[in-house]
């Protein structure tokens, strides 16, 4: 190995990456970020301390080896550095580009206590994007099991666990209800932060392995998990359905015509491509002033959608201040770049209408910040006497959301209090054979911890099953083991499969 | 890759009650066994579509077929009438969605259809029936000639009324007028079912609300997904929002903001008709070049 990098010896800038102008990219779909060429992304690989204790590989929910694949870049080795990547993430391209790095691996990286840290989002993206290019894809040898997975929803919880199953060797399919897979990646996220290429590649990876799609296929209703189980000869289902279902405002005018939640808007826009009616028949509402409540990254996606169809002027109304939004920090950054103006510490009051059905403006109130609430972020209070008209014709709203119900009204799966899928430490849910994960357990959460529950759903679905592989029952093991144990070959990265009630115990 | 497992979306019957209202039947065997009366699915096309919401007017669990009665009113219904024969598919039907409807046990019940509600009340008809109810049919229309299904009705109700703008069949009149009558007549109904257009329906609770007669509405706001996930269905009871994709579309008829969702449905009427004139253009001038 070359002689050990100190914090002074590498490239002390993090590489930027080059992005659309401004005021170019509002006026177009075309994704924003660029990505690194082969030469920045070779610069910021240097800037990698490959620390022994790998504070960062424990920041990533699903334990990426970031050290290791950052080690293979550095030595050109990128289809390395892509094979370690895959061991454990399955959309190396998607997460580099939607992941909350700052909070997860970047924030807690060494160089980040000193320096700014590595860009690991932006390299695990360059990965993902040579490997989406170079049309390479890993498939282990399969050897087929006799088990049947049915898999609840296309999302980044249901395609995790699906391939997963599917490398275990069990036929698998996944159900979705809407018309083309991806869950929100697809109807959600819009194409200037993550083109459907990407997930299209994603998905016939997947298709790769094996997986098939079923769309248009709406579980509960035309068939249930019970059914699944029963009648239609699935071994084990997983839910990852997801967190439907948008949160009303619940104030004066919400109902009005002009008011709509993000995910219609995203929906109409993204999924049903009504940005290019007419030459699409989907429709969607035009605002010119649209105000936006809320400052999650939907909210964001609200925002930015609205200034490329055309808005002049977009505003941000968040209750709490800037350091409490949750917002991915780049989708923050990037919305203020294009010119959205931000009403921090702004709470709506009320939708003024415009004696038409539609709106003529909102209502406000000042914020100030208290105590901590139980989130442990300072409780807005409102500030006395400091309400506020402003004039806007569009109102979206992204105020988080609750739990879809199909899946409860139709099965007989447990629920939480919050109407959540009620799942054990193992993911599995009150039905044998049927577990959850993603946001339809934990509520709105990431596109990164969706799929470490879709994993973790299959690793102990694999138990359940009594499929054996390399990743968990032989764990302990340690990776370069090279014997052969009860017939596994661990270089093969194969999987042996035991159905135990079938297998006479020896 | 629209297509799956259970069913490639294929039409395999199509009739024509007026120039307006036209049937389809496809076959998807997994939702003619799961379909229940109430129940809708959401169509495309093709993959430039919209996602349009259709009551399933009648399924054949033997044959492995749902029904769909549509009225033609904009783009897309027009375009369905047009491209839609016996032998095409469509791109997509995703289904069945909404609550069942229920069918307490009554004594007594009047099922209402008017315009694009006629042929969603069917199912309603046939299971009180099945159930053992005394059903009084009433279905409005505008005029003769767009009386379609009397005898399916007629074979499981035991009173039918028909309604006509002009007078030319039945009691002449708005569908309200058969209400009347039959409450007239049959004091002790326990319960109405209504689906049609909203002002029809609102004109329904209106006329029961004095004789406090449970009145079930049908409804059928814009809609996107049909899943619950955008909340573009939303409507009114009273001081609480229900989706009617998910909650619904059934609801007690004496709640419903009817207003709200008269103008919840005008949302998009610019977008709507800049379709429908492109349209009728397109057709033109393919019409034309065909000459
Ligand atoms: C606009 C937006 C932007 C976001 N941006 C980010 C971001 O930048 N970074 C980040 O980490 N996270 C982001 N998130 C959050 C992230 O996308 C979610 O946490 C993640 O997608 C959850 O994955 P999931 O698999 O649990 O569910 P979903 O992605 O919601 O997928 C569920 C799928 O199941 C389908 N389904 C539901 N019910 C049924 C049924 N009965 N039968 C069949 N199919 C069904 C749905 O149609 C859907 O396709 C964003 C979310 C939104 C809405
Ligand atoms: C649960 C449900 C069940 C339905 N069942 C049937 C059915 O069995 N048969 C049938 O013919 N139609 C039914 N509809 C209505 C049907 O979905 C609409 O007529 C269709 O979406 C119109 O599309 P379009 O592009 O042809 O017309 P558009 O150009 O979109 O609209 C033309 C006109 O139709 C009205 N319209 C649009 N959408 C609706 C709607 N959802 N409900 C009522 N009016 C609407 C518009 O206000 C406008 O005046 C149902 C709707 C719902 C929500
Ligand atoms: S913490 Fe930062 S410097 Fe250390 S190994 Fe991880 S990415 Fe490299
Ligand atoms: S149609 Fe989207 S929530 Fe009902």
């Amino acid at each position: 190995m070359a002689k050990k990098k100190t914090i002074r010896t590498i490239p002390q800038q993090r590489t930027p990456m080059r992005e659309q102008d401004p005021r170019e990219r509002v006026t177009n779909f075309t994704e924003v970020a660029c990505g690194y060429r082969v030469e920045e992304a070779l610069i910021e690989a240097e800037r990698c301390l490959m620390c022994p204790e790998q504070p960062c590989v424990a920041g990533c929910p699903v334990g990426i080896d970031i050290p290791g694949f950052i080690q293979k870049l550095t030595e050109k080795d990128y289809r390395g550095a892509y094979d370690v990547m895959t061991d454990t993430n399955l959309l190396p391209a998607i997460c580099g580009r939607v992941c909350p790095q700052e909070t997860q691996c970047e924030g807690v990286c060494t160089v980040g206590d000193t320096l700014e840290p590595v860009a690991i989002g932006r390299l695990e993206r360059w990965v993902g994007d040579k490997a989406i290019s170079e049309g390479w894809v890993n498939i282990p040898y399969i050897e087929p099991s006799s088990f049947r997975v049915g898999i609840v929803g296309s999302g980044p919880a249901g395609m995790a666990c699906a391939a997963d199953m599917a490398k275990a060797g069990c036929d698998v399919t996944v159900f979705e209800a809407f018309h083309q897979p991806g869950g929100v990646l697809r109807y959600g996220i819009p194409d200037f932060r993550l083109p459907n290429e990407v997930i299209d590649a994603e998905i016939d990876n997947l298709r790769k392995l094996g997986v098939k799609f079923e769309c248009n296929t709406l579980v509960g209703r035309l068939f249930t998990i019970e059914q699944m189980i029963n009648e239609m000869g699935y071994d084990a289902v997983f839910v990852g359905t997801g967190a439907g279902y948008p949160s009303m405002l619940g104030i004066p005018g919400d109902s009005l015509n002009g008011v709509l939640s993000a995910n219609e808007l995203l929906t109409r826009c993204n999924l049903m491509r009504a940005k290019e009616f007419p030459n699409y028949d989907t429709p969607l509402p035009h605002g010119h002033r649209v105000a936006v409540i809320g400052a999650g990254n939907t909210a964001m996606d609200a925002m930015r959608v609205s200034l490329r169809l055309g808005a002049e002027k977009v505003y941000c109304i968040y209750r709490r201040s800037r350091t409490e939004c949750p917002a991915r920090a780049e989708e923050v950054h990037h919305a203020e770049e294009e010119g959205v103006e931000f009403h921090w510490l702004t709470n709506p009051i009320a939708v003024i209408d415009d004696g038409k059905g539609g709106v003529r403006g909102m209502r406000c109130v000042r914020m100030e910040l208290g105590e901590p609430d139980d989130s442990g972020r300072r409780r807005p209070v409102p500030v006395a006497g400091s309400e506020h008209d402003f004039e806007c014709d569009l109102v979206v709203f992204a105020i988080g959301t609750n739990a879809n119900p199909i899946i409860g009204q139709t099965s007989k799966l447990k629920l939480n209090k919050r109407g959540y899928i009620a799942v054990d430490e193992n993911l599995a849910t009150s039905v044998a054979g049927v577990f959850a994960g993603g946001d339809i357990v934990t509520g709105a959460a990431t596109v990164i911890e969706a799929m470490g529950a879709g994993r973790k759903a299959a690793r102990n679905m694999k138990s359940w099953l009594g499929i054996r592989d390399i990743d968990f029952p032989y764990a302990a093991e340690g990776r370069d083991s090279t014997n052969k144990l009860f017939g596994i070959d661990l270089r093969e990265r194969n999987f042996a499969r035991v159905r135990v009630a079938a297998t006479a115990k020896p | 890759m629209s297509p799956n497992q259970f069913s490639r979306f294929e039409i395999i019957k199509r009739e024509d009650f007026s120039d307006v209202t036209y049937l389809l039947e496809c076959y998807h065997p997994l939702m003619a066994k799961a379909a229940r009366a109430g129940q809708f699915v959401i169509v495309m096309l093709n993959e430039h579509g919209e996602r349009i919401p259709l009551t399933i007017a009648d399924y054949d669990r033997e044959k492995g077929t749902i029904t769909l009665v549509i009225q033609a009113v904009g783009k897309t219904t027009r375009e369905m009438q047009q491209a839609c024969q016996a032998g095409t598919s469509l791109y997509a039907i995703t289904g069945p969605m909404g609550i069942p409807s229920h069918f307490d046990k009554v004594k007594k019940v009047a099922c209402v259809g008017g315009g694009l509600g006629v042929a969603p009340i069917f199912p309603h008809a046939r299971a009180f029936k099945e159930s053992g109810a005394y059903v009084i049919g009433i279905v409005g229309f505008r005029n003769k000639n767009l009386i379609f299904w009397e005898d399916k009705f007629r074979s499981f109700c035991d009173e039918f009324i028909i309604c006509t703008d002009d007078g030319s069949a039945g009691i002449k009149g708005l569908i309200t007028e058969g209400i009347k009558q039959a409450i007239e007549k049959h004091p002790d109904i326990d319960e109405f079912v209504a689906i049609g257009p909203p002002v029809m329906m609102k004109g329904c609770a209106e006329a029961t609300r004095p004789h406090n007669i449970k009145t079930i509405v049908s409804l059928n706001p814009l809609m996107v997904d049909g899943t619950g996930m955008c909340g573009g269905c939303r409507v009114k009871l009273g001081d609480q929002v229900k989706f009617a994709c998910v909650d619904g579309p059934d609801f007690d008829g004496h709640k419903v903001d009817f207003d709200d969702l008269m103008i919840r449905l005008k949302r998009f009427a610019e977008e709507e008709k800049v379709a429908m004139e492109r349209w009728s253009e397109g057709c033109r001038m393919r019409d034309q070049v065909q000459v």
